[in-house]
This record gives C-alpha cells, structure tokens and sequence, in this order.
C-alpha cells in the first residue's frame, strides 16, 4: 500500500533516493538544496545506511566514486556553484565507468549569483561531466511527486549504463510542497558485481577502477563504448510527455518548473482560440531530437520557454534545423516566467502572420 | 681461465623473493628512486598480515599513478589529490576491507591537503602512504609544498625562496594535533639501517586500520635523482643530509601499541 504525504521537493527527492535502496550519500551544505543533506542524515541511519558530510563537494563528488566503484547505490546533491566544483569527480566517474546519480537543485548564477530558481545549469548538467567526452544522462522532473520517481528511476538508468545520471531542478521545486504518494523503502541490490572492487577478491580475479588510458586507440575505445552507451540511451530511455492540441499551429518547448508554468498558459491559449501544443522533455539527455523534427514539420512556430539566457534553445534549433522558426521567451537571474507571459506571447505569435509557408 | 662453478639445482632455496601483493608488471620508475622500496615494504606487510583478498588500493596521480597496475589487489585510481576522499566513499561502502592511498607530496600536500586532514580529523580507518621527495616528479621536476628553501627546481630556478615560494610544509607535524590520528610516522629508505623501521611503522599504520583505531599515514621520505640532479647514491646521501634536518624521522603518534594485543612499544 502507498501513502500519500505532503513534502517538500527536497525531502521527496531524498526519500525517493532511500526508497529506491540508496543507502550511502556524501554531500555539502549549499542553499536550495539543504533539507536533502538534511533528511538523509536524519533518515539513512533508520536503514542502516551512512550520510556523510564532505568538507568540499571536491570531496563529497570523489566519495561518491569510491562509494560506487565498490557498488553501493549512492547518490550527493548540490547546487549550481557546488555542481562546478564536481565537475571534476563526474569526469573521472564517467571515465571509469561507475554508476551515481547527482541532483542540481539549480540557482541563479553565474558566480554565488543567489538562491532563485534557475535553468542556467542546462548546457552544465547535459554536456558537462568534466573535461572529456563525456556527458551526465539528466532528467528534469517537474513536480515533487515527479523528483521522488525520478530519483528512483535515476539509479536504474545509471545502473544500466555505469555512468552518472543527473536530476536536474530548481530553487523552485526543491522548497515547495506538494502531495507524494511513497512507495514502501526498497532493500538495495547487492554490492558484488562483476567489475567491482572491495570484498573478497581470492576467488575472482582481482578488478581495477581507472580512467588512465596512455594509449591512444585503447582511450578512443573507451569513448566509443561510452558514447554507444548514450546512444542505447536515446533509444530506450528517451522521456517526453505532450499535452494540448492534437493539430497545434505553435509548438511550446519546455521542461521543468518552466513546463509547470506553460501547462497553464498553453491551456489558457488553447480556450482563447489558439491551437498550442506543450513537449516537455523530462531526458534532456538524451534529448527528444527525433520527435521535436517531427513537429517542426508541422507546426507553424515553436516557442521555447526557459529560465536562462537561451542554452535550451539551442537543443531545440539544433533538433528543428530550420524546418519552421523556434522563438525564446526566457527569464533568468531567479526571475521566473508567469503564465500571463507566455499566454500573451502566443496570442501575439498567433497574431502574427509570418512563420512556416506563408 | 675461469673455472667453472657447478651450482647443485636441487639444494636451492627460496629465501628472498618478490612478495605476492605485487604483480609481475616491470615498474616505470627511474633508477634510484625509491618508490620500488616504498611499494616492497607495503607489499610484503600485506603479505604478512594475510590481508591481500582483501586490501584495495588506491593510485593517486603523480609518478605513482600505474600503482594499480604494481599492487596485486583490487584497485582504483583516483583524481589529483582526492585519494582520502575516495578511500573514505569505499572505507564507508566495505568496512571490512583494508583501504590504503599511495600519494606523492604534490598530490597530498598540495592539492589534496584538504582531503587529507579531513579523512584524519573524521578518524576515517584508512591508511595512507605518504611518498615526501620534495619535487613534483611526474609533471619534471616543479616546487612542491614540500620542496626544501634554497633547492632548485624546474620552477625555482634560482632555489625556493620564501618570498617567492613560501615555507616548506610538515604533514606529520601538522597532523599530530588531529585526534583521529591513531598511528603517525615519518621514516625513509635512504640507508638499509631506515629499511627495517620504515617497514615497523608500515606495518603498524595497516595493524592501526585493521584493528579499527583510526587514521593512519606513513610519510616516507624519499629520493628523485632525476629532477634532484643527482645520481642515485648522491641522492640518498642528500635525504640523509638535507632532507632528514628539514623531515626528521619520528614515531609521532602510536595508538596502536599498547592497544591490546600485539603492541610492543615505540619504534
């Protein structure tokens, strides 16, 4: 039977993590994302798992690698300023090929900047993992309920490709509160699998976490094997989900607290007369490439709604590739769009007559 | 003419030979540098305390960084400095497996002194070995925090100065004021006279960690003939002379003896 409580994103998120049998998270005080850190000290005691506090998120990132490379599901979170400090660990955890997921609970930068919400970690979180090829599989939920089944679903996801899985919210979605309905705690898998280090190596031959590949050809293996790894990704864990018009003249593109607010807007456009369409990709990598082509044949215009200065947007031209013109309405800094803003600028799209075949 | 000498094959015996913790891969380390001593001493601790099944090792990076490929346990490398922070994130995972770091002192002193004392004030039961040659080895031959005032190096050129490179840095004296350190020394190979103590201490600092009192480190102070300039035998005399004055050689912190059984006093 599940229960149905009120929680903050934050404390969904962490429960979602301990629910899903993360018994381990190392991490690092830093504004929107406290009552995470917080509630894994209080609760993973109750299941006899460890929350430790790292001194830095340098440290709490490269606990988390020795953490995963001896096969525990273990997990850390942070904040955009804390999540560049981790850039470091995430490249080596994606060059020796460990599962962890790691939650950016996103503020408005660049710099300290302050603890609004923001989308201006897009372009860090989906083509960040450290210097490298590398990338961070992120997914964008968009309600509390959604960070509590996505965090469960991350470890999955990281599993299957021994690699980094990113969450990827905001200020916004980590403090407020909504209904979530909780699953009973799962018991985690077991450590031992067959690349693991720790336990005892006397009756298997001995293994060997690293990254450190001095031959060329033997490092651009390694890189493919990974880059394969995205690409099974993109066809068995690509997330969107559409609402509105089935015959949409506008296309809205947005994920996240930003999808929250065109939900709205695209609902109220859509009883003025307007025919719109909202995507919200919760896989922003691998991001919904394909389907928003498919679209772009169709629609008239797409309006992408973010909170930052247009990195989202960039995915979506590159998907469109000029197939109808894609326009930005974005807000950044903490600021957040409203529904009144995006209603009025697909009324005023509407009215306009250029776009796609005319 | 020589004469020959006809060796009886079936009255040989075995009475020195590699240890099992290491592998057969050839090492990469310069001639006269004492990281091959340093990884002998470790390796035969592990083989004495029977512990190899179940030790990991951790490669930090610097001249060491193809550890993993020297210690025949399971292994993990890990990024500059961070080695304690890893050891922490396995130690919590697989607390009954012996955890060590082998790092260098620009990987430990410098970039990771941070992760260091913090494994040590957390009492985190791993062990580190704390290779202290003065130099940046792998990246030819740069200041470290450890490099001596006056000695040249590849980014002293005219000798570290303090107003240019500031104080050299005592790990083993910084940390003995951290309660979560059980076992504390700093030792050498530079004569075969610090062979066998540098050994003790190795051993205790592993014992330290597998009877669960805490922290331990090793510093072993040692030789890099290449980026020193000097030959090999030059550059042990120069450990004794210039280095120990600067790193004097002590027990400075023994929780272990006297812990119970198996403690025989300080070295």
């Amino acid at each position: 039977m599940s229960k149905r409580v009120l929680l903050r994103g934050n404390e969904a998120t962490a429960e979602g993590a301990i629910a899903a049998g993360c018994r381990f998270f190392f991490g690092y005080p830093i504004t929107p994302q406290n009552k995470i850190p917080e509630y894994m000290a209080q609760h993973l005691p109750e299941v006899g798992g460890v929350y430790l506090q790292a001194e830095s998120e340098l440290a709490a990132i490269n606990m988390v690698y020795g953490a995963a490379a001896a096969g525990a599901r273990v997990m850390t979170s942070s904040s955009s300023p804390g999540i560049s400090l981790m850039q470091e660990g995430l490249s080596y955890i994606v060059g020796a090929e460990v599962p962890c997921v790691v939650v950016n609970m996103v503020r408005g930068g660049p710099g300290l900047g302050n603890i609004g919400p923001a989308q201006s970690d897009y372009w860090l979180a989906t083509r960040g993992a450290g210097h490298g090829d590398g990338r961070c599989l992120t997914y964008a939920p968009y309600s509390v309920q959604e960070l509590y089944d996505w965090v469960g679903k991350a470890f999955e996801i990281a599993e299957r490709y021994r690699a980094p899985v990113m969450i990827l919210a905001d200020a916004i979605l980590a403090q407020m509160m909504e209904p979530c309905r909780l699953r009973p705690r799962a018991e985690p898998p077991p450590l031992d699998k067959p690349w693991t280090i720790g336990g005892d190596s006397s009756t298997r031959h001995r293994n060997i976490i690293n990254s450190l590949y001095v031959d060329h050809d033997e490092m651009e293996e390694v890189n493919r094997r990974i880059q394969a790894r995205y690409q099974q990704a993109m066809r068995d864990d690509l997330y969107y989900v559409e609402s509105g018009a089935d015959d949409p003249e506008i296309l809205v593109v947005a994920y996240g607290i930003s999808a929250r607010v065109c939900e709205t807007a695209v609902e109220r456009a859509n009883q003025a007369g307007v025919r719109c369409r909202l995507l919200r990709p919760i896989s922003l990598f691998p991001f919904p490439s394909a389907r928003l082509a498919e679209w772009a044949a169709q629609v008239r215009r797409i309006l992408v709604v973010e909170l930052s200065m247009g990195q989202f947007v960039e995915d979506v031209r590159l998907a469109v590739e000029g197939r109808c013109p894609v326009e930005l309405l974005n807000r950044t800094g903490g600021n957040v769009v409203t529904p009144e803003d995006v209603t009025t600028k697909l009324l005023d799209m509407a009215a306009e007559r250029p776009g796609r075949n005319e | 003419m020589s004469e020959t000498t006809h060796i009886q094959l079936d009255n040989l015996q075995v009475i020195y030979k590699k240890p099992d913790a290491l592998t057969d891969t050839p090492m990469r380390y310069c001639p006269g540098c004492t990281h091959g001593i340093a990884h002998r001493l470790v390796a035969e601790v592990i083989d004495e305390l029977g512990i190899k099944h179940r030790t990991i090792t951790i490669a930090s990076v610097g001249c060491s960084v193809y550890a993993y490929e020297y210690f025949d346990t399971d292994a993990i490398q890990a990024a500059h400095g961070r080695a304690p922070a890893v050891a922490t994130g396995i130690k919590r995972v697989r607390p009954d497996n012996i955890v060590f770091t082998y790092q260098g002192d620009g990987d430990l002193a410098a970039i990771g002194l941070a992760e260091v004392l913090h494994a040590a004030s957390r009492a985190e039961n791993i062990t580190v070995i704390f290779i202290n040659n003065a130099v940046f080895g792998m990246t030819q031959g740069q200041m470290a925090p450890t490099t001596l005032l006056g000695q040249k190096t590849t980014t002293t050129p005219t000798g570290r100065s303090v107003e240019r490179g500031g104080h050299p840095i005592n790990i083993c004296e910084m940390m003995t004021c951290i309660p979560g350190v059980a076992y504390l020394a700093r030792e050498t190979m530079a004569a075969p006279k610090y062979v066998n103590r540098a050994k003790r201490s190795i051993k205790r600092a592993f014992e330290a960690q597998i009877r669960g009192l805490g922290f331990s480190l090793v510093e072993l102070v040692s030789s890099c003939p290449t980026w020193w300039g000097l030959r090999p035998l030059e550059a042990l005399k120069h450990i004794e002379e210039k280095m120990l004055p600067q790193y004097p050689l002590k027990v400075f912190v023994d929780k272990v003896s006297g812990a119970g059984e198996g403690g025989e006093g300080n070295a």
